[in-house]
């Protein structure tokens, strides 16, 4: 018990939610593997862990659709695959797309007893999801279908060669957002992903991280629950591309969180609630300093970057809180 | 798995994959260049190296009161990640 | 016209759009995914209208472009579902991608393709350049003369990509606006029919829970090739399976429809070979030499994928002259698309006939019979020089 209260992550201020998580012990959780072992993923990959995750969220039958990208590539080398449900790969951006037309047929073939009920899950890493899948996304989010979609943000094309996303943060080194003299980086801030999803007025949409298992698996299984179109965002580290032994992959994500460099929360039919408060947080150099992405920032000249990233991380939380306060009822006051 | 591959009139169509994690005939294993291991004398049973293995390699044991977990090292590329989260230290990473 | 008495159905005024959303309509389609494009918009509006007025009972998914349609249809198919999507021109091209996709994961999606000229510049007419562009894709590809034709495809088309030593998705392509918004007089199987022809799809690869399988594998240098081979040995399949798909089709509307359409071949000199509504056209064109006592005929191409070379090699091997006349061009290329797929076949022969390329009605460009015999008239002077071929010519461009 004590073991399990020392590996989580301090929570303080946290009200009472009418919603009643489905998991609190590992030890509930089935020992059935729908995912792996056996891919060809990344000693340490942070995707891996949060595929491997979500696979215990399941309720029921459930029928997996994935974008092209780490995970779906090193997942499904033929003749082998590691996923042990319905899986399918089409294309790179279109996996929110095909997951709604899987969700439709099989509404009309269950009801027609010629199909059993499944789950329907999109996902797709921050290429297919953020980038060049946004559009399938956001046509999905606005259709209602009920499906989950899951965006696992490695912060990059990483499968490719470690290029940038949408979703890099700022001033982070990527094959294509190069450093040298004449850039540091780079140079725009990442897509609030998780602020697009919600603009589309959907039901339940969260983030997390694969550091907070309890907080993540529940999540997805909210996400399954929810009737009509849900979003996840988990912040999967990427070893290689982040530039880090793989063993501090889940040590990462989690000062992702303490420095509220990722933001941990939920939005359930508009009302905003931060998960994790993060009441001592560190300031977000600590986060940089443990990946080579960031090295080049703790040069002289480059020093004013961190400071932007400290203030553009400060700006999105006091937004978070901004929303909270607004939107819930139950919210800390300031 | 035979090391002949099939012909086009032998493989499903469209590529499909009929057999669910196939991939486990696959042992990663092979990928390491640090082995783990569990002293059992200091593990709580507490389950957080088995939901943060990324392959899982780390397998759930029932019904031994010796042991909640054993990692079966034909999968496991030696990432460190186990001995890492492990609130109590009780794995080791061996060099090989 | 007896067959309507006969085979009990029913004649009804229909524009092509309409002609093709009646068919998808009687053929219990479960899902459809599909974006509105000029000229296919009737045919997505009607449909939308059988699904609200529940005569339709599918699942109609508006989704945000054409590549997610396809992309929709893609999901819909592999979890098992009849599908159904419609589109044109720029429509195709967005999804081009996505139709090598359907094609490779063997999903026997139908697609009505309004043919249209693509952009740029943009035009909203009627031209054969969006199929052909996509000739390349592992689709089959039915070209349509008419109204009449577009439903019977359709109906035909789910029958045909859904057998299970089949699983190729099909365009069932009629020219944009020409034909799409043409009234004609369609006569429409009775629906118990339709239901007998096409009864529920049962897949037997689908995304299944009591049997889970992997679909879309990353197919590396060593197995990438070996479904390509079966793709092929599909459609070759598909194509010694049409004799009893047009049979089968007769017996249950009286219309004897067949890989290409031929008229006033015997005794030909020359022959006009064309796709689509100006097959239509190119019969008038042949009456009207042969009453100027040129001996021309025409050989309409309906299965164009896979392309029905033994057919076409029998309408051409004993004439004298062939002009070929493509509705797109194919910039660069020694041929146009209809040609040099002609060519191939009668590459055969050792003796060849004369065989002109003639490119027409680009962007909805009108074409008429006398732009026809003038090409006609052109093939035959080439071929009486003894010359055997001729640069590209454009019929009814402004020089």
């Amino acid at each position: 018990m004590a073991a399990t209260e020392a590996a989580e992550m301090k929570v303080e201020g946290e009200k009472k939610e009418e919603y009643k998580p489905f998991l609190t012990k590992l030890a509930d959780l089935p020992t059935e593997e729908l995912f792996g072992p056996g891919h060809r993923l990344c000693s340490g990959c942070g995707p891996a862990i949060a595929m491997r995750m979500l696979t215990k969220a399941f309720r029921g039958p459930t029928i997996v659709f994935t974008a092209t990208g780490c995970v779906e590539v090193s997942s499904t080398p033929y003749p082998y695959t590691a996923w042990g449900i319905p899986w399918a790969h089409v294309l790179f951006q279109n996996t929110a797309a095909c997951a709604s037309g899987a969700v439709e047929a099989l509404n009309k073939m269950v009801a027609e007893g010629r199909a059993k009920k499944a789950d329907v899950i999109a996902i797709g890493g921050d290429g297919g999801i953020v980038d060049i899948g946004i559009a399938a996304v956001s046509g999905a989010l606005e259709r209602n279908h009920d499906l989950t979609i899951i965006c696992y943000d490695n912060q990059a094309y990483q499968n490719t060669g470690l290029q940038r996303s949408g979703a890099t943060p700022l001033g982070a080194w990527t094959t294509t957002s190069e450093v040298g003299d004449a850039q540091a980086g780079k140079t725009e801030w990442q897509k609030d992903i998780l602020g697009v999803a919600i603009a589309h007025n959907i039901p339940y949409a969260a983030s997390a991280t694969i550091a907070d298992w309890r907080d993540y698996i529940n999540k997805v299984r909210r996400a399954i629950e929810v009737d009509g179109p849900a979003f996840i965002h988990v912040l999967a580290p990427c070893q290689l591309g982040w530039r880090y032994d793989p063993s501090q992959t889940v040590a990462i994500a989690r000062l992702a969180v303490d420095t509220k460099f990722f933001p941990v929360y939920e939005y359930v039919d508009g009302v905003y609630t931060i998960n994790r408060r993060v009441p001592s947080p560190k300031p977000v150099e600590e986060f940089l300093k443990t990946q080579g992405r960031f090295r080049h920032l703790f040069e002289e000249k480059n020093k004013w970057i961190i400071q932007k990233i400290q203030e553009g991380v400060d700006r999105n939380w006091q937004r978070l809180v901004n929303l909270e306060r607004a939107t819930n009822p139950n919210a800390p006051k300031a | 798995m035979s090391s002949k591959k099939q012909s086009w009139k032998e493989v499903t169509i469209a590529g499909v994959i009929t057999t669910p994690r196939s991939s486990l005939e696959y042992k990663t294993g092979v990928w390491r260049s640090q082995t783990p291991v569990i002293d059992y004398a200091k593990c709580t049973k507490c389950l957080i190296c088995w939901i943060y293995c990324p392959e899982p390699t780390i397998v759930r044991i029932t019904g031994n009161p010796e042991k909640a977990v054993e990692i079966d090292q034909n999968y496991c590329k030696g990432c460190g990640i186990c001995a890492q989260v492990c609130p109590v230290k009780a794995i080791e990473m061996r060099q090989g | 016209m007896s067959a309507t008495k006969e085979y009990n159905q029913k004649a009804l005024g229909l524009r092509g759009n309409d002609a093709v959303a009646y068919a998808v309509k009687q053929a219990n389609v479960d899902v459809i995914a599909a974006y509105p494009i000029t000229p296919q918009t009737l045919m997505v509006e009607e449909l939308s209208r059988f699904v609200a007025s529940g005569e339709l009972k599918a699942k109609y998914i508006n989704t945000e472009s054409e590549h997610s349609a396809m992309s929709g249809c893609i999901g819909a198919s592999l979890a098992g579902a009849r599908t159904f999507t419609a589109t044109a021109s720029q429509g195709l091209a967005y999804m081009h991608e996505a139709l090598y996709a359907a094609s490779g994961l063997r999903c026997p999606i139908v697609m009505a393709v309004a043919c249209r000229a693509l952009s740029a510049p943009i035009n909203i007419h009627g031209d054969h350049s969006d199929v052909f562009g996509s000739r390349d894709a592992g689709w089959m590809q039915v070209f349509c003369e008419n109204p009449q034709e577009a439903y019977d495809m359709t109906l035909l088309g789910f029958k045909l990509a859904e057998r299970e030593d089949v699983l190729t998705p099909i365009m069932v392509n009629f020219d944009g606006f020409i034909t799409s918004h043409c009234l004609e007089r369609v006569e429409v199987l009775p629906d118990e029919m339709v239901n007998e022809y096409l009864p529920p799809r049962n897949a037997k690869l689908k995304l299944d829970v009591d049997k889970p399988m992997t679909f879309g594998a990353f197919a590396l240098q060593d197995y990438y090739f070996e479904f390509k081979r079966q793709q092929h040995e599909a459609m070759e399949h598909a194509y010694r399976l049409m004799p009893e798909m047009w049979s089968e089709y007769a017996k249950l509307s009286g219309r004897n429809y067949a890989n290409v359409r031929t008229y006033r071949l015997t005794n030909a000199d020359v022959v006009i070979v064309s796709a689509g509504s100006t097959s239509g056209t190119a019969r008038y064109a042949v009456d009207e030499l042969r009453q100027q006592k040129i001996r021309a005929g025409a050989l309409g191409i309906r299965l164009f994928r896979p392309w029905p070379g033994p057919e076409v090699l029998k309408a051409l091997k004993n004439v004298k002259a062939v002009a070929v006349l493509d509705r797109a061009t194919s910039l660069g290329a020694p041929g146009t698309t209809l040609y040099e797929d002609v060519a191939t076949t009668l590459y055969a022969l050792p003796k060849q006939p004369t065989l002109t390329n003639y490119v027409y009605g680009l962007g909805g460009r009108d074409i008429r019979t006398r732009d026809i015999v003038k090409a006609v008239r052109e093939t035959l002077k080439l071929a009486s020089d003894k010359k055997k071929v001729s640069p590209i010519k454009f019929l009814g461009v402004r020089e």
